[in-house]
């Protein structure tokens, strides 16, 4: 009895519910329900196919959720959108290289580590070279705010948006004259072959490299905010700086914890990104940055979970956009999608800020 | 007491530029009037920065070279000669604005009298029509794409590009008319039932592909499909496979290596498509020795097509420059340097003619271009038609094998 009058009300309620939204809303749920309907179809006529695209869609997403981390951690705790951080993923990938190469400042510190290397010497190799990135786009990171950011905090924050639009021209610059104008190649040290046993469905061991890279990372990340002292207090300065500041938190060392966290994902993203795809190049943080950057604010900018969710939804979206759409199309449907979205959801899919700021919206 | 400084500054600045003016005007004179110690300048235009540098560095060589070789006089006119860098640090290629930018320059420079270039055919859309309007000659030695200079390209090419209705433009390289049917003609030969042609979007790159699907339609190759990849995406794993469930017998890429081509080839690899199973066929704006080390291991088996002829190819004149480029430089030629020399010797030729017959101008210079009649240089024997196109029809096919482009065969498009 009361089980019945508990499912009445809350199907009058989304009853009510229906009956209060707006035409526009209506036809936004009416067209994503069709397009899943549409892509569910798909996904049961050629199921392997589907599966195929799906995790290149999430393999791809997932690099690109890392960068994203890094402009809503940021942004999340003082509202700044990092135009440097594209670049300072690209600076990552041109450091694990030059490790992967042996040769550091011109000196020849070992051999370079290539496809020909026995199997341990590559993990090593791999291993080594996202270290020493994660810790030289950690700290460039933290360098760029105390130069470029800090000064500036109390200034109004259309100054710190364009002094970030110059930190990021100036690494362009600095990745232009390193390795110059042109794709490098990166060497080949995770097998392309597939993990699978059957070819219908494609997962190979550089998939398998960017999921054993990015989880434990997001694992961390997510301990890290959540359950230290350190996190407690990053929450604390991103809902109130000064209130913050008065119950004795150093704000500004916070704030250089929160540059470090995102430089040290940018340069872990940038040596993944080169391994993974085997070619980078000096303006590759603008077009991946760009793309990261749609991600944050797709999944609400601010909001952690947003972040890694918007990534793998692009990804996802651009792979299925290219098998059943067109690949000229995809960038058009990545762009409308997110269109969409902030028509509906200004604030994003899960709303911005809500997780550093302690959850909810 | 300002004022007055105000007006005296100002008196002082007219008289300056009065007789600046004054000098340029006499200074014009002197130059028509002497005729024998004449000087006119060239410019060649190319990218000079990105992953043609290169090959752009040899082309100017080589440019230098024809000059020197004449002891930089054509007939008894001093030649200078100015290389221009058509590409930006920040594009990492040949840049739109850039393009234009040095086309206005060179308009407004009465000095210039010939013009060789562009390399990239984008390129030349854009400066086409500005030199047009100024009357300047142009010789290009790479541009393929067809509209430049006949209809097959959009609607109302080549029109469009020649505001005064006079043509300028003229290029010593086969066009992509010839060079689709070439990539449609190797596929023919090698079995190929099926293709998948993708391009790059760009003016060069979806013209070759239309080119090529239109002549594989013609011989029967079946065009599974037929798309413009997006070239800042990090990958193109899923369009590789998409194309690979469809099965096809080779992937046509219509595009320039700056625009991602090597990735290209290693994803196409990584969805499971070999070399050997589905042939990659590119044309020659991948012809470059930075596709190969970008590609590695992937870009082994790729079939290239070029509108021209590799140097060992080259007729005894080409042999000869060859070996004279690579003991000045101590460097090896690229695919593209002979055409720069046989561009920059056609261009001296027409302004000695021009000078045989009276004053050079741009549109002495002009008329003496199209003029270019059985032309025996090192690209063989050959004349300009009105359209400003080559007669030569053969093209060459080749191959990366052990890392590096082998010669395979050539294909004259002319006997189709």
């Amino acid at each position: 009895m009361t089980t019945g009058e508990a499912t009445k009300t809350r199907s009058a309620a989304v009853i009510d519910g229906i009956k209060s939204s707006t035409w526009s809303s209506r036809i936004a749920v009416a067209l994503t329900a069709f397009l899943l309907v549409m892509l569910l179809v798909r996904a049961v006529q050629e199921p392997a196919l589907f599966t195929s695209q799906l995790l290149i869609g999430l393999t791809n997403g997932a690099i690109l959720s890392l960068i994203a981390l890094g402009y809503t951690l940021v942004y999340g705790i003082i509202e700044l959108i990092n135009f440097a951080h594209g670049d300072n993923f690209m600076i990552g990938s041109f450091v694990g290289l030059t490790v992967l190469s042996g040769t550091i400042f011109g000196l020849g510190l070992f051999a370079p580590i290539t496809i020909n290397s026995g199997a341990p010497l590559r993990i090593l190799g791999v291993l080594i070279a996202l270290f020493v990135a994660m810790a030289a786009c950690g700290l460039l990171n933290v360098g760029i705010e105390r130069v470029a950011y800090k000064p500036l905090r109390n200034a109004p924050r259309l100054a710190v948006l364009i002094t970030a639009i110059g930190m990021s021209f100036i690494l362009q610059n600095v990745g232009l004259v390193w390795k110059g104008p042109i794709q490098v190649p990166f060497p080949e040290l995770i097998s392309s072959a597939n993990i699978l046993p059957s070819d219908a469905i494609i997962f190979r061991w550089k998939d398998l490299f960017v999921v054993l890279v990015t989880v434990p990372l997001l694992v961390a990340l997510s301990y890290f905010i959540g359950s230290t002292k350190q996190g407690k207090a990053m929450r604390a300065v991103a809902q109130d700086k000064d209130a913050a500041a008065m119950v004795g938190i150093n704000v500004n060392r916070t704030i250089s914890i929160t540059f470090l966290l995102g430089g040290i994902l940018a340069g872990a993203s940038g040596v993944m990104y080169g391994l993974f795809n085997g070619i980078t190049i000096f303006n590759v943080g603008f077009t991946q940055g760009l793309y990261a950057f749609t991600a944050a604010v797709l999944g609400g900018i601010g909001n952690l979970t947003g972040a890694v969710v918007g990534g793998l939804l692009i990804g996802v979206i651009s792979a299925m956009s290219d098998q059943y759409i067109g690949t000229s199309w995809t960038p058009i449907v990545i762009f409308s999608v997110l269109i969409l979205v902030l028509v509906f959801r200004p604030r994003g899919l899960l709303g911005d800020r809500s997780a550093v700021q302690g959850g909810g919206e | 007491m300002s004022g007055l400084r105000r007006v005296i500054s100002l008196v002082v600045l007219g008289m300056v530029a009065a007789l600046v003016a004054g000098c340029g005007g006499g200074g014009d004179q002197g130059g028509g009037g002497s005729g024998g110690g004449q000087t006119v300048k060239i410019v060649s235009d190319l990218p000079l920065q990105g992953a043609n540098r290169f090959q752009s560095t040899t082309m100017v060589n080589a440019i230098e070279m024809a000059i020197d070789e004449r002891n930089g006089k054509a007939g008894n006119v001093n030649i200078e000669y100015e290389s221009q860098d058509n590409a930006t640090a920040q594009a990492g290629q040949w840049d739109e604005a850039k393009c234009a930018e040095n086309a206005q320059t060179a308009a407004q420079d009465e000095e210039i009298v010939g013009w060789i270039g562009p390399f990239n055919s984008g390129c030349a859309v854009v400066e086409i029509p500005i030199l047009n309007e100024a009357g300047l000659g142009m010789i290009s030695p790479a541009n393929t794409y067809i509209g430049l200079t006949k209809p097959g390209g959009e609607p109302d090419e080549p029109e469009k590009y020649y505001p005064t209705g006079e043509r300028n433009y003229t290029r010593v390289i086969v066009a992509d008319d010839e060079q689709g049917q070439a990539g449609a003609l190797l596929m023919e030969e090698e079995g190929v039932e099926s293709v998948y042609i993708l391009d790059d979007k760009e003016t060069y790159g979806k013209g070759l592909a239309d080119q090529v699907q239109q002549s594989a339609d013609e011989l029967g190759i079946q065009v599974i499909g037929r798309e413009g990849v997006d070239t800042t995406a990090a990958n193109f794993r899923s369009v590789m496979n998409k194309i690979a469930r469809e099965d096809p017998d080779a992937i046509y890429f219509g595009g320039i290596i700056e625009n991602n081509a090597a990735q290209l080839v290693k994803d196409k690899l990584g969805a499971g498509m070999s070399n050997d199973d589905v042939l990659f066929i590119g044309p020659d704006g991948i012809f470059l020795d930075e596709f190969l080390s970008q590609g590695g291991e992937a870009a082994e088996g790729a079939y290239i097509t070029f509108g021209g002829l590799p140097e060992s190819e080259l007729s005894d004149k080409g042999q000869q420059f060859v070996q004279e480029y690579e003991s000045r430089y101590d460097d090896e030629v690229q695919p593209y340097t002979a055409y720069a020399y046989e561009a920059a010797n056609v261009m001296l030729d027409a302004i000695e003619r021009a000078s045989k017959k009276g004053e050079v101008t741009r549109e002495t210079v002009l008329k003496e271009i199209f003029a270019t009649e059985d032309y025996s240089g090192v690209l063989g024997t050959w004349s300009f038609d009105e359209d400003g196109d080559t007669t030569l029809t053969e093209l060459s096919v080749q191959r990366v094998e052990n890392g590096e482009f082998e010669y395979q065969r050539t294909i004259d498009a002319g006997e189709m």
